[in-house]
């Protein structure tokens, strides 16, 4: 098989992560609700690991995959304590609002 | 690496014990094998070695920083031991993730390849995550955990988004591979920015002004063992890592970071320190003080090629007089609703020598002779200095003098305000923690040299 990186270029793979990237941050930012806070950080994380494949053809290198797998599985980890921080809130508050986490400030 | 093997079979057994029955042993039983781990890793010292096609590296700085944290766990473990007595369902949960905070902390410090970098900054985060919310029925402590939640992954998504950059900028995730590469010139600009957001999920993480602002919260509103763990052993931590991925990655570094690296140690001085100033609850106080020596430990990447052995000595002064401070902050506020400096009140004729721990140590903090935080104020300083940044240090010094200012704000109202509720009485526990802490501090304040020279 051809290589499809020679015909669309290194560059637009990195461009698409990079908006990818900046949605995940903007919706970090700017979204209240925490589970689309939690999609948010998911789509960052994704975004690179897109990126990681992409350079791993590109320098004919198996590590980049690899790294995908470790970082998949932090990321699988990483969220099922943020769910877990999550439940404990709304069990407490009954929202997962996070507008309603100001109890903090000084 | 025998010293990750063994403090990550140590975690296991904590879990273990649980099933066994053996709840009571898991204190003493861990207390003993990481005295043991840490003879194992001072055998280490002066005998470099790497592991696993250079995943893990085996240096003096790695040594150094891992006895060191092994140091700080020991002193959390044995305070854990009074402080999650009421729960003892949870015990060996605490002090197994407490373990394994260790082993990530110890992948961080020697890592040879950045996924050991990245997997090691996770272990040690997610733990903290866990930690800061573990107080299940607290709205603070939740709060505070999905705070720093949120924050945390928020910096590892850049930090990992940095380290693909540098991955597609050199082919290589082996840091002497990208060493080598990042002398010669040709790198794409991805190789820059790639560097510049590892930087910023760092800073992040180490809480250095503008990426300051989870701390206070998250400080405040975790328990007050874990603030003790954060404050000490994770920004320890995270200071050595960010000195070790900048020293592994580039041998010098360009000018124009050293500018930025130098505009943010002085603003997390300035910030740390001015609202500091303001705090009337002592752990969101220790925060900013936190903050600000972070500032100063910043300072040490001015002067990259020889400020190992100065960091070494500056992040142990540290973390040692706030491991004395913690313990007694937590053994005060114990069984109190709030942790504000008017509980301190009379602590003076109540626990003298509580109060004269707690003295001595935000003492060291301010970077008063005899304990060890002068002499390592002193040797940054001199250090920065040489390195031509005589601005950092007319900063520095201006910035420990508005320390004195809250520092001694809790140690008048220890000594010259009256109790206003009767003597509670204190686990031992923390005495001798606190009294063994500040002792180490006062002798590296007397012997400066015999840690300074380690890292030569």
């Amino acid at each position: 098989m051809e290589n499809i990186l020679n015909h669309i270029g290194i560059e637009n793979y990195l461009f698409l992560s990079v908006i990818l990237f900046c949605i995940g941050v903007f919706g970090v930012l700017y979204r209240r609700n925490a589970i689309i806070v939690f999609m948010s950080i998911e789509i960052m994380l994704n975004a690179v690991n897109l990126l990681f494949v992409a350079f791993s053809t590109y320098h004919q290198d198996a590590e980049g995959q690899v790294f995908v797998f470790f970082s998949m599985a932090v990321a699988a980890a990483e969220v099922a304590v943020g769910l877990a921080i999550l439940v404990a809130i709304f069990r407490n508050i009954g929202s997962i609002d996070i507008a309603n986490l100001k109890n903090l400030k000084g | 690496m025998n010293t990750l093997i063994a403090v990550s079979g140590l975690g296991i057994f904590c879990l273990l014990a649980e099933i066994i029955n053996l709840r009571k042993a898991i204190v003493p039983v861990s207390v003993v094998a990481l005295l043991a781990i840490l003879g194992l890793t001072v055998s280490e010292f002066n005998h470099p070695s790497s592991w696993y096609y250079n995943m893990i590296v085996v240096s003096n700085f790695s040594v150094a920083f891992s006895s060191l944290f092994i140091v700080l766990t020991v002193f959390l473990i044995l305070m854990s031991g009074d402080y999650y007595k009421d729960k003892p369902s949870k015990f060996s949960d605490f002090i197994a993730i407490k373990i394994f905070l260790l082993a990530g902390a110890i992948a961080m410090v020697s890592f040879g390849n950045l996924s050991m970098f990245f997997i090691g900054i996770e272990i040690l985060s997610i733990a903290l995550y866990i930690l800061a919310g573990s107080e299940r029925l607290s709205l603070l402590s939740n709060e505070a955990g999905m705070k720093y939640f949120l924050l945390g992954s928020f910096a590892s998504g850049f930090i990992l988004f940095g380290i693909c950059l540098v991955y597609g900028a050199t082919g290589y995730f082996d840091v002497a591979e990208i060493y080598e590469l990042s002398q010669g010139a040709g790198l794409p600009i991805w190789f820059y920015f790639g560097i510049t957001m590892m930087l910023i999920g760092m800073l992040f993480k180490i809480a250095a002004a503008p990426f300051h602002f989870w701390a206070p919260d998250v400080y405040e509103g975790s328990p007050t063992l874990v603030t003790a763990t954060m404050s000490t052993l994770a920004k320890v931590v995270a200071v050595a890592t960010l000195y070790k991925l900048v020293t592994g990655l580039n041998k010098e570094m360009p000018y124009s970071f050293e500018i930025a690296l130098l505009a943010v140690a002085i603003l997390t001085m300035f910030v740390g320190n001015l609202l500091a100033l303001r705090q009337e609850n002592i752990k969101r106080m220790m925060a900013f003080s936190g903050i600000s020596h972070a500032g100063f430990m910043l300072l040490a990447l001015l002067s990259l090629t020889t400020a190992a052995g100065t960091l070494f000595y500056y992040t142990a002064a540290y973390a040692l007089a706030g491991i004395a401070a913690f313990a007694v902050i937590t053994a005060v506020t114990k069984n109190k609703e709030t942790q504000n400096v008017a509980d301190f009140n009379g602590l003076g004729k109540r626990h003298p020598i509580l109060a004269a721990i707690l003295t001595m140590s935000l003492l060291s903090m301010a970077g008063i002779p005899i304990f060890a935080g002068f002499f390592a104020k002193f040797s940054l300083f001199t250090q920065t200095i040489e390195a031509g940044y005589l601005i950092a240090v007319i900063v520095g010094v201006v910035n420990s003098i508005i320390s004195i200012g809250y520092y001694f704000k809790l140690i008048l109202a220890m000594y010259n305000k009256e109790a206003d509720d009767e003597v509670a009485s204190v686990s031992w526990v923390y005495t001798l923690v606190a009294v063994v802490a500040i002792a180490l501090n006062i002798g590296m304040g007397i012997y400066p040299s015999c840690m300074m020279d380690l890292l030569k």
